[in-house]
C-alpha cells in the first residue's frame, strides 16, 4: 500500500471517530453551530481526499452525508433519524476503510441504499427549511448542489473556510493541484472552492459560480485579521500542534523502549559495582549517567503514553446506540480522559472497558419506567473516570442504576454449582457480588443483543489480570454499581520485591503485594494449621498462606511461626533497615522466622511464605524462554543489578495454586499429632467422610486416610494409556472411579478425594461429598463386593465403608510394592500389626506397605505371641490397645522381658490418648503412643524407631 | 578444514566438536553462536530436569540445558570448569552445557552413517547420525530435537 493511502487511512479513521463523537454531542445540542461546523469540516475533508485518491464509493457516501449536514447547517432542524442516518453512513465508511486497508483497493459494492436515503433526508430538510424561511438571513435554496454555497455570507461558513485555510492537511495540499478534474466530474463547486483556496489560486475562484465568488472576498480578511472567534483560534492552535507532531512507527518505539530497558539494566549493574567501592572516581560521572538514563527512560516512556481518552473514544457512540436500542435515557460522563498510560496497556483495556460500559447501560441502569418508579431521574448516569495513583491508573465505571441483584446471583451460583449453600452462607454480600467475575455467570434474565451471554465479566477480569491489573466492585442495591479497575501504567518496567526462598532469590511484582508480615516465634499470633493448610491470623481475619518453597517443589520449608506486622510503607521507605532485619533473621538460625508476603489478586487475598525479604528493585520483565513458559508460577525473568538472573513469580499462578489448595474442605480439624494430649476423647469416634459415588447409597471413608479434597474441572481430565489423569501440583495424578460403569460428568467441577503419600497420589472420583461426621465406626455387615469393607451405621444411616486399599493399586500397580526406590534402607523392614478390627487392619496395611514395610497382620495378641513362639522376627510392632482377651498393655508387658522380641520397638495404637493411659503404656514398654487415625504420625513414629533398632542390631 | 582434510569426499560441512563423558559430539557450525563458561546459573524450579537453569550472558537471558542429563548420564565429577555452547533457536538463546569444547572439523558424507539401531533411545532421539573418524566416533546432535524436551518425554514413555 502506498504511503499516501496508508496516511489517508490513519487520518480518516481518526476523523471518523471524531465525527462519531461530535455527532452524538450535536444530537444533544442541535443549536451548537460550532459542533456542526466541525463535523462538516471533517466530512468535507474526507470527501475531498477520497475524490483525489480515486475512491468513488467513499466519496459519494461522504458527499451525500455532507449534503445532508449542509442542510442542518443552513438551519433545518436536525432530526434523530437524520443523525442516525449519518451515523450509519459513518459506519459504512468505516467498513469500507477497513476493507480498503486490507485489500489496498476500495471494495466492490453499492451504497445506493444509503445514498438514496440520505438524499431523501436532504430533501426533507429542504422542505422543512422552506417551511421555516422566516429566518431573515436564510436564503431559499435554489438547487441542491449549490445550496450550501449560497450561504458563504454567513459567519458559519466563513469560519469553516477559515479553518480550512488555517489547517491544511498534507493531502489537501497535494490534492489541490490535481483536484479539478476529479471534482469537476461530480460536483464542482465546493471541491474546487476549497482546494483552490488553499493554493490561493485566484483564477480558479473566478471560475466559480457567482454566489461563491463572494466568499473569497470575505475570507482573506478573516484569515489575515486577528482571529476573531474561538473556532478559528482553535484551528490555528490545532495546526500549530500538528506541525510539531510526527508519526512514528510503533515498532520503532518498541525497539527504543527495549534499548532503554537494557540501558537501565546496565546502569543498575554499574551502580551495584561502584557501590562496593568506597572511594571511586566513577561515582560522579556514574551519578550523572544514572540521572540521564532515568530521564531518558521517562522520556521514552512518555512517547508510549497516550491519553486514556483514546480508549474511550467510541464510548459515546456506543452509549447512544445502546440508549436507542434499549429505549433508556443514558448520560455518559467522562472524567479524566487526559490521564495517560502506556499504549500497550491502553490497547488491552479498550475492549474490557467497552464491555463494562455496555453492561452498565444494559444491566446496571433500569428502564426509564423503572427509574421513575424508584424515584430517580429519568436519565440514567454512567460515569467513567480515570486518575493516577502511585504507579497505577485507576479507572472507575459508575452507574446510578439498580445495583447488583444479590439474591439473583446467589440463585445463579447455586444453580450452576459454583459454590455450595454452606459456602454461600459464609460469604459477605460483596463476595457474592464478586461472583459475577466467575466464568459462565450472567444475571441478565434474557440474552440481549448487548450483553447477557455469560462470557462477559470473567473475560473482563482475565483481560485485566493479564496486564497485572485488578478489578473490584462495590454495589448497593437500588443505588448503583461501581467497578474499580487498577492497572499498572506500564508493563515494561515493574517494581518488584526481591525475596528468598530455599536459598534462591525470586522477584514478586510489587503491584500485587499488599503488605509484608514478619513471623517469628515470639509474637502473640502465629501461623496455624488447619488440616494441612497453613493459615495466618491477620487483624482478626484468617488468611490462607502458602509456602513458596513448597509451591516450587523444594522440600522442607522452614517451619512457620509467629508474626509481627510490618507495614509495606515502612518497608518501602526503610529498605536498608529492613534488609538488615532480614539478614539478621536469617542469621539467627535458632529463631526460625519467615516472612509472609500478603498479595491480592482479584478478590483473593493470601500470603506467600518466604524465608527472607531483601529490597524492592525496578526490573525489566523479560518473557520466559518458550521451553519454560508452561510453568505457571513464573511470569518472566530478569537480570538484577548484580548481573544474576532472577525469576519473577506470577501472583496469578500462585493464586491458582492457592485456589486448588483451598478447594479442599479445610475447616475439618483433625487430631493434630503434636497436640493429641490436649484433646478430649470420646469413645472410639472416628471422623468419616461421607460421600456419594456411582449410586445413591452413602459411602464413607475415614477422613484421616484422605489427604485432601479437591474439585477439578472435568475438562482438565486427560486420557492416557486408557486411564484418566489429571495434572495435579505439577504431576500427573491418576483418577480412579468407584464404579467403572458410572457415567462421567461432561462439564463442570468434579469432586475428588486425593490419597497421597510421598511419591504417589491418586484421585478417587466421587459424585458428591455429603458430609463429615464424627461417629462410632462399627462395621456391622461385611461385604463381598471388592472395594467395600462392609456396611456401617453412620449418623443413623446405612453407609458403605470404602476399602481404600482396593483402589490404591488400581491407580499405581506398584503402590504397595516398589517402595525401595525412595527408601532403600527400609526394604527389609518387617512390621507386625496387631489389631482386632479387620477394618483397621485393612485400612492400615496398605498404608504401611506403601511406606515400605512388609506387613504381617494378626487379629489378637495371642496370635502375635504364637508367631513369636514360631520364631518370627519383626523390626517394629504396632499394636492396638483395646482388644478382647489380651489387651495391648498386657501384650507389651509380656514382650518386655522376652528374649527374642524384647528389643523390638512396639508402638501403641489407640484413640485413648489421655496422659494417664500414655504413662501406663510407656511403663508397659510401648515406645510411643499414636492416635488411631494419625497415619502420618504413625509412619513418622515407625521411622523414628528404625535407627534405634539398627543400632541395637549392629551392637 | 586443516586438521581432517584427508579423504573428504562429497558434500562437506563444518562441525563444532564437543566432548561429553569422553564421547565426541558434533554441532553444525552455523547453529553455534558462541562458546562460553556458564556462570551463576539460576535454577528454575518445576522445570524439566534437563534444564539446568537460566543465566545472564552479556545481558541476554540464556536457558541452559544440561547435556549430561539430556543424554541420561550421571553428573560430572569435577575436572575442569564446564563449558557451554551458545545456540540461537527460534529467536531465543540456549546454552548446551558440555564437558569440553574441541576443534572445528570438516566432515564429508563418506564418513556419515545413520544412527545404529541399538543406540539408546535417549541418544538416538536427539542424534542425527554418526561420523566414523579415525580412532573414534562422532555423534551428530540435532539441535532442534535437543531443544525439544517435551516430545522426547513422550517418545521415551
Amino acid at each position: 500500500m502506498d504511503d499516501l493511502l496508508s496516511e489517508f487511512l490513519t487520518e480518516t479513521t481518526e476523523s471518523l471517530d471524531e465525527v462519531d463523537n461530535e455527532l452524538v454531542k450535536f444530537e444533544q445540542e442541535p443549536s451548537n453551530g460550532k459542533i456542526l461546523d466541525n463535523i462538516f469540516r471533517l466530512v468535507h475533508t474526507i470527501k475531498g481526499t477520497c475524490g483525489f485518491l480515486g475512491l468513488p464509493r467513499l466519496e459519494s457516501l461522504a458527499h451525500s452525508a455532507e449534503t445532508l449536514m449542509g442542510k442542518y447547517r443552513d438551519g433545518a432542524t436536525p432530526t434523530e433519524n437524520g443523525v442516525s442516518l449519518i451515523l450509519e453512513t459513518i459506519d459504512r465508511l468505516k467498513e469500507i476503510l477497513e476493507q480498503l486497508e486490507q485489500a489496498g483497493t476500495e471494495p466492490e459494492g453499492s451504497d445506493e441504499d444509503l445514498i438514496s436515503r440520505l438524499d431523501a433526508m436532504s430533501q426533507e430538510a429542504i422542505d422543512s427549511l422552506e417551511g421555516t424561511t422566516a429566518e431573515p438571513e436564510a436564503p431559499a435554496a435554489e438547487e441542491t448542489k449549490l445550496e450550501r454555497d449560497l450561504k458563504p455570507g454567513e459567519v458559519s461558513l466563513d469560519e469553516l473556510e477559515a479553518a480550512f485555510l488555517a489547517a491544511p492537511g498534507p493531502e489537501d495540499e497535494e490534492a489541490a493541484g490535481m483536484v479539478e478534474p476529479a471534482a469537476a466530474a461530480d460536483e464542482p463547486a465546493p471541491e474546487v472552492e476549497d482546494f483552490s483556496l488553499e493554493e490561493e489560486a485566484e483564477p480558479a475562484l473566478e471560475l466559480e459560480a457567482e454566489p461563491v465568488a463572494a466568499a473569497p472576498e470575505i475570507k482573506p480578511p478573516a484569515l489575515k485579521a486577528a482571529p476573531a472567534n474561538k473556532d478559528e483560534a482553535k484551528a490555528k492552535e490545532g495546526s500549530a500542534v500538528k506541525a510539531q507532531t510526527i508519526r512514528v512507527n510503533v515498532e520503532t518505539l518498541e525497539q527504543l523502549m527495549t534499548m532503554v530497558s537494557e540501558l537501565v539494566l546496565t546502569r543498575n549493574q554499574l551502580l551495584e559495582m561502584v557501590r562496593r567501592l568506597d572511594d571511586s572516581e566513577f561515582k560522579v560521572p556514574l551519578q550523572r549517567l544514572s540521572n540521564v538514563t532515568a530521564e531518558l527512560q521517562e522520556g521514552v516512556m512518555k512517547t508510549r503514553m497516550q491519553p486514556i481518552g483514546n480508549a474511550w473514544q467510541k464510548l459515546p457512540r456506543i452509549v447512544r446506540d445502546l440508549s436507542k436500542e434499549l429505549d433508556k435515557k443514558i448520560n455518559l460522563e467522562m472524567i479524566g480522559a487526559e490521564t495517560e498510560l502506556d499504549r500497550q496497556v491502553l490497547d488491552q483495556i479498550k475492549d474490557p472497558l467497552t464491555h463494562m460500559v455496555r453492561n452498565s447501560g444494559d444491566h446496571g441502569l433500569e428502564t426509564t419506567a423503572g427509574r421513575l418508579q424508584a424515584g430517580k431521574s429519568e436519565e440514567g448516569n454512567i460515569t467513567l473516570s480515570a486518575y493516577h495513583e502511585g504507579g497505577h491508573i485507576i479507572i472507575k465505571i459508575q452507574d446510578d442504576g439498580q445495583g447488583l441483584p444479590t439474591e439473583k446471583i446467589k440463585a445463579k451460583v447455586l444453580a450452576n454449582g459454583i459454590v455450595t449453600e454452606a459456602e454461600l452462607a459464609e460469604m459477605s454480600e460483596n463476595q457474592i457480588h464478586k461472583m459475577i467475575f466467575h466464568a459462565g455467570l450472567s444475571t441478565a434474565d434474557k440474552v440481549t443483543n448487548v450483553s447477557g451471554r455469560g462470557v462477559g465479566m470473567d473475560v473482563v477480569r482475565t483481560n485485566i489480570e493479564l496486564i497485572g491489573g485488578t478489578i473490584d466492585l462495590t454495589s448497593v442495591e437500588g443505588q448503583g454499581t461501581t467497578f474499580i479497575i487498577k492497572i499498572p501504567l506500564t508493563l515494561a518496567i515493574v517494581s518488584a520485591l526481591i525475596v528468598e526462598s530455599s536459598g534462591q532469590r525470586f522477584a514478586i511484582p510489587q503491584l500485587a503485594v499488599v503488605e509484608l508480615v514478619k513471623s517469628h516465634a515470639k509474637a502473640e499470633h502465629r501461623i496455624e494449621m488447619i488440616n494441612d493448610s497453613p493459615v495466618l491470623r491477620l487483624r482478626n481475619k484468617l488468611l490462607p498462606v502458602i509456602s513458596l518453597s513448597k509451591l516450587l517443589g523444594h522440600e522442607n520449608p522452614k517451619p512457620m511461626c509467629r508474626q509481627q506486622v510490618i507495614d509495606q510503607q515502612t518497608e518501602e521507605t526503610e529498605d536498608g533497615a529492613d534488609s538488615e532485619v532480614a539478614q539478621k533473621a536469617a542469621s539467627l538460625a535458632a529463631d526460625p522466622s519467615v516472612f509472609v508476603v500478603v498479595v491480592q489478586i482479584g478478590g483473593q487475598t493470601f500470603g506467600i511464605v518466604v524465608d527472607a525479604v531483601f529490597h524492592t528493585e525496578e526490573i525489566v520483565v523479560k518473557p520466559m524462554s518458550s521451553m519454560l513458559r508452561e510453568i505457571t508460577m513464573f511470569s518472566g525473568n530478569t537480570i538484577l543489578g548484580d548481573g544474576s538472573v532472577i525469576l519473577i513469580v506470577d501472583p496469578n499462578g500462585i493464586a491458582q495454586a492457592v485456589a486448588h489448595e483451598r478447594g479442599g474442605v479445610s475447616e475439618v480439624s483433625q487430631q493434630d499429632a503434636s497436640s493429641t494430649a490436649d484433646l478430649i476423647h470420646q469413645d472410639e469416634k472416628t471422623a468419616l467422610l461421607v460421600f456419594k459415588a456411582g449410586n445413591s447409597e452413602l459411602k464413607a471413608v475415614p477422613l484421616s486416610l484422605v489427604t485432601r479434597l479437591e474439585e477439578i474441572d472435568v475438562t482438565s481430565i486427560e486420557k492416557s494409556n486408557q486411564r484418566d489423569l489429571v495434572q495435579y501440583r505439577g504431576k500427573l495424578m491418576p483418577l480412579v472411579y468407584i464404579n467403572e460403569h458410572l457415567t462421567h460428568k461432561e462439564d463442570g467441577l468434579q469432586p475428588i478425594l486425593v490419597f497421597a503419600d510421598e511419591t504417589h497420589s491418586m484421585g478417587l472420583v466421587v459424585d458428591e461429598i455429603v458430609d463429615i461426621v464424627d461417629d462410632r465406626l462399627s462395621v456391622e455387615i461385611s461385604s463381598d463386593v471388592p472395594g467395600i469393607v462392609g456396611s456401617a451405621v453412620v449418623k443413623g444411616k446405612a453407609t458403605e465403608i470404602i476399602d481404600v486399599g482396593y483402589y490404591l493399586p488400581k491407580a499405581f500397580d506398584d503402590w504397595l510394592e516398589k517402595r525401595d526406590i525412595p527408601n532403600p534402607l527400609q526394604r527389609e523392614l518387617k512390621l507386625l500389626l496387631v489389631d482386632d478390627s479387620s477394618f483397621f487392619r485393612n485400612m492400615l496395611s496398605p498404608l504401611l506397605s506403601s511406606a515400605g514395610y512388609k506387613v504381617t497382620m494378626v487379629e489378637s495378641a495371642s496370635d502375635a505371641l504364637l508367631l513369636k513362639d514360631a520364631g518370627e522376627k519383626f523390626d517394629v510392632i504396632v499394636s492396638d490397645i483395646e482388644m478382647p482377651n489380651m489387651d495391648g498393655i498386657t501384650f507389651a508387658e509380656h514382650l518386655k522381658g522376652d528374649g527374642s522380641w524384647g528389643q523390638t520397638p512396639i508402638i501403641a495404637l489407640s484413640s485413648h490418648t489421655n496422659p494417664d493411659v500414655i504413662a501406663r503404656g510407656r511403663q508397659a514398654g510401648f515406645r510411643d503412643y499414636i492416635a488411631k487415625f494419625d497415619r502420618e504420625g504413625l509412619i513418622e513414629c515407625i521411622r523414628e524407631c528404625k535407627p534405634v533398632h539398627e543400632q541395637e542390631a549392629a551392637a | 578444514m586443516t586438521s581432517q582434510s584427508k579423504g573428504i569426499e562429497g558434500n562437506t560441512s563444518e562441525f563444532v566438536t564437543v566432548e561429553i563423558e569422553h564421547q565426541l559430539f558434533g554441532l553444525p557450525i552455523e547453529q553455534v553462536e558462541d562458546v562460553f563458561m556458564p556462570e551463576a546459573i539460576t535454577e528454575v524450579p518445576l522445570s524439566n530436569p534437563e534444564v539446568a537453569g537460566v543465566l545472564n550472558l552479556r545481558g541476554r537471558i540464556v536457558t541452559a540445558i544440561d547435556m549430561r542429563r539430556r543424554l541420561g548420564l550421571n553428573a560430572r565429577k569435577s575436572d575442569g570448569p564446564p563449558m557451554a555452547v551458545g545456540i540461537e533457536y527460534n529467536g531465543e538463546s540456549y546454552g548446551l552445557i558440555i564437558d569440553k569444547v574441541g576443534e572445528v572439523l570438516q566432515l564429508g558424507s563418506n564418513t556419515y552413517e545413520k544412527n545404529p539401531a541399538n543406540l539408546d533411545i535417549r541418544w538416538s532421539s536427539i542424534s542425527a547420525g554418526v561420523h566414523r573418524l579415525d580412532g573414534h566416533l562422532l555423534v551428530l546432535l540435532d539441535v532442534e530435537r535437543v531443544l525439544d524436551l517435551n516430545s522426547d518425554r513422550s517418545n521415551a514413555a
